[in-house]
């Protein structure tokens, strides 16, 4: 079961999430994250849905969102056709000494951005790609996550891609 | 100065602008506005006994019309009882708009009394649906709904109106297309996916033709019985396809599937090439998926490209309007000759074979001179109705089965069953919609004694407005379809399935004032008919059958469609 990628144009009336969620519940599909957000133009608004299943899922989940009366337009991003990016907000405990100078080391690598260093916690972000997220996690989990708020991915295709 | 109009006259002017001359409905606090001005339009309306009744009426009516039925409820519970009746017209694509009151904007999400969250309760079950939050946007609803609900694969849409839209005013726009940004149905199949498919039609030696609904949908029966019988190619039909194609016609095998014939399901075990038009590949027609149809290239006309390759990967896709697609098929046999006719020369020994298997087992039942076989009931309507050209409902189970069995169909639009939700209840406002879109034609319910209690209170319906529908009950004292099951799968453990407190459907009948008739030997059977279809008015005939008659054939839920139980 491959992870499979939908970016959906859907037309931004009241009620629109709701008839996708309940298109995927209803039907036994999985969502494994879902964004949403406004495009340039205020009457559209753009989904990215990562969701997992085989060719013949995945079939039926693009032909019915494109049955649903506002979904505009539904194009399946291919590995090698789109370029996805995700972002995590992660608090940790601020600590101290060559433990704090340790992770704020580690965030350099990931190119991730310190937002806020206080007394009891730091907070990081860091963008990229799905993989990479999940290694920087790894990575910094020993630092002792306090918090942390994932996007789920946003994605475009690539140029030339159809 | 635009005339301003309240929200009210603004629908009844769009009703009448979209040709609806007939809705069923039922008043209440949240639409009494809409129904003060009702009487001033010219659509007439009838009042039902139930809202559930409503939307089925509605949807009888667009099954032998083919135009929209039209159903008005009130907030609430009104709406929450239109419910089977949205779900049962969404399964079987038939186009309806219902409008439910709503309580007033301001107080949408309050717990306001007689509120119900209706948009979202029937999302999964219409094929759209809209809040209406300002009357400055009814109109351009009214008409989207209109055209969603009538265009591409047909559906129910509602539309949920709160009272203070309805109360609102603004002034009336001239009438206009709409224009849907993500909805363009596609009706012109695919011209090379049309020669491909003719091409291994051509060559086909065990060809089969696999109908559904959507050709009766999409009135298309005169071109697929022309195609089928230029290219001498036998046609089975679903369930839904019932009076697609004629089944007086030698190359009809009649309904396939868990209760069709042993003709049919032994034709799609054999064939070679199976081109279905408007058929979804449903369980019930399918049974074990990779046993239905294994040596065939399948070829798939519909509409509706969610249902290519859903639950069988075809071959040959064909999406499209099913009567432009046969259209293009009949212009390819015309324009190939000598290919049609080898083709047609190709088919002997195929045909010879589907006329064997019509010999080996017909469809029968063991014929009784002491007690009413239900079988025998609907062969004599049959029999007694060829020359009347009479709309047949059904109620859901042994009798609907019976019916599609017994009665030969012969044209669209006669036949109104509940296919895919398999609703309880259905047939008796079923047939009152189609009672008054055609009143001078015979229009029959045929029931059993337990789904015709589900929706019973519509014979004050039928008695007050005259509409003159033959409920025909084949009463058998049982759930008798689920007393079926219990009997092959469940060592006759009978459970709860004893209907032993029926009431007396002639005295039920008498006191809504409709005919009520019994008959309970076979040699009474025919006058009973006669005499009910001589009546003016309503009637109720209650045919006291063999209590455990069983419908045969039956594949067992499960097995291939080739492993029937046979009489």
């Amino acid at each position: 079961m491959r992870k499979h990628i939908i970016s959906v144009l859907v037309e931004n009336e009241f009620g629109v999430l709701s008839r996708i969620a309940s298109l995927f519940s209803g039907r036994g599909f999985n969502i494994e994250s879902l964004t949403v957000a406004e495009t340039d133009d205020p009457t559209v608004s753009s989904m990215t849905i990562v969701t997992t299943g085989d060719d013949h899922i995945i079939e039926q989940i693009t032909k019915q969102l494109n049955k649903l009366i506002n979904v505009i337009k539904v194009v399946e991003l291919t590995e090698s056709t789109q370029m996805a990016r995700e972002m995590v907000l992660i608090k940790f405990a601020s600590g101290s000494g060559a433990k704090r100078l340790e992770l704020l080391r580690l965030v350099e690598v990931y190119q991730g951005r310190v937002l806020e260093l206080g007394p009891r916690s730091l907070v990081v972000e860091l963008t990229g790609a799905r993989e990479k997220i999940g290694t920087a996690l790894k990575v910094l989990a020993p630092f002792g996550i306090r918090e942390m708020a994932r996007t789920g991915l946003v994605a475009l295709g690539r140029d030339g891609a159809r | 100065m635009k005339k301003m109009l309240s929200g009210a006259q603004i629908l009844l002017e769009v009703l009448e602008e979209q040709g609806v001359d007939v809705v069923f409905g039922y008043p209440g606090g949240a639409v009494i506005n809409l129904y003060d001005c009702l009487p001033e339009y010219s659509c007439r309306h009838f009042l039902v006994r139930h809202e559930q009744a409503a939307v089925h009426a509605a949807d009888g009516y667009a099954r032998a019309t083919g135009k929209t039925g039209v159903a008005i409820v009130t907030s609430g519970p009104g709406a929450t009882n239109t419910v089977t009746g949205l779900a049962t017209a969404y399964m079987d694509s038939i186009p309806l708009v219902v409008f439910s009151g709503q309580v007033p904007t301001p107080l949408i999400g309050n717990d306001a009394f007689q509120e119900a969250d209706i948009v979202g309760i029937t999302r999964p079950c219409t094929k759209h649906n809209y809040l209406v939050k300002k009357v400055e946007d009814l109109e351009r609803i009214i008409n989207e709904a209109f055209h969603i609900a009538n265009s591409g694969r047909p559906g129910p849409v509602l539309i949920d109106l709160p009272k203070d839209v309805i109360g609102g005013k603004c002034a009336k726009k001239k009438p206009e297309k709409p224009v849907l940004k993500g909805y363009n149905p596609n009706y012109a199949g695919h011209p090379g996916q049309v020669q491909r498919a003719m091409q291994q039609l051509f060559k086909a030696k065990r060809p089969l033709f696999y109908v559904g609904g959507g050709v009766v949908l999409g009135d298309a029966s005169a071109e697929l019985t022309e195609l089928a019988r230029r290219l001498k190619i036998p046609v089975t039909t679903t369930l839904m396809g019932l009076g697609a194609f004629p089944e007086d016609d030698p190359l009809s095998l009649g309904m396939l599937g868990m209760h069709g014939t042993y003709r049919a399901n032994m034709a799609v075990t054999k064939s070679d090439v199976m081109v279905a038009f408007g058929a979804r590949f449903d369980d019930r027609v399918t049974g074990r998926i990779d046993q239905f149809a294994p040596g065939a290239k399948i070829i798939h006309v519909d509409i509706d490209p969610t249902s290519i390759s859903k639950n069988v990967v075809v071959d040959i896709p064909i999406v499209g309007d099913v009567g432009d697609v046969l259209q293009k098929m009949l212009e390819v046999v015309r324009s190939s000759d000598q290919a049609a006719a080898e083709c047609v020369a190709g088919h002997d020994e195929w045909l010879e074979k589907v006329a064997y298997w019509r010999e080996l087992h017909k469809l029968e039942y063991v014929r009784d001179e002491e007690i009413i076989k239900p079988q025998f009931v609907v062969e004599k309507i049959s029999q007694l109705t060829r020359d009347r050209n009479p709309i047949v409902s059904t109620e859901v189970g042994q009798n609907q089965m019976w019916a599609a069995q017994f009665f030969t169909f012969t044209k669209p639009r006669t036949w109104l069953t509940s296919g895919g939700l398999g609703t309880m209840g259905y047939g008796l406002p079923a047939a009152m919609g189609a009672q008054v879109a055609f009143p001078d034609r015979l229009v029959l319910d045929i029931a059993g004694d337990g789904s015709i209690q589900m929706n019973i209170q519509e014979l004050a319906t039928v008695v007050q407005y005259q509409l003159p529908v033959k409920v025909i009950i084949l009463n058998n004292g049982y759930l008798g379809m689920v007393r079926q099951w219990q009997e092959l799968f469940f060592d006759r453990h009978y459970s709860a399935t004893t209907m032993d407190h029926a009431p007396d459907f002639v005295k039920l009948a008498e006191a809504y004032g409709a005919l009520g008739l019994r008959a309970e030997k076979p040699a009474e059977v025919e006058e009973t008919l006669l005499r009910a279809f001589a009546h003016p008015g309503p009637v109720i005939v209650d045919f006291k059958v063999a209590p455990e008659e069983n419908v045969y054939p039956m594949v067992p839920a499960g097995e291939a469609i080739s492993n029937m139980l046979l009489v």
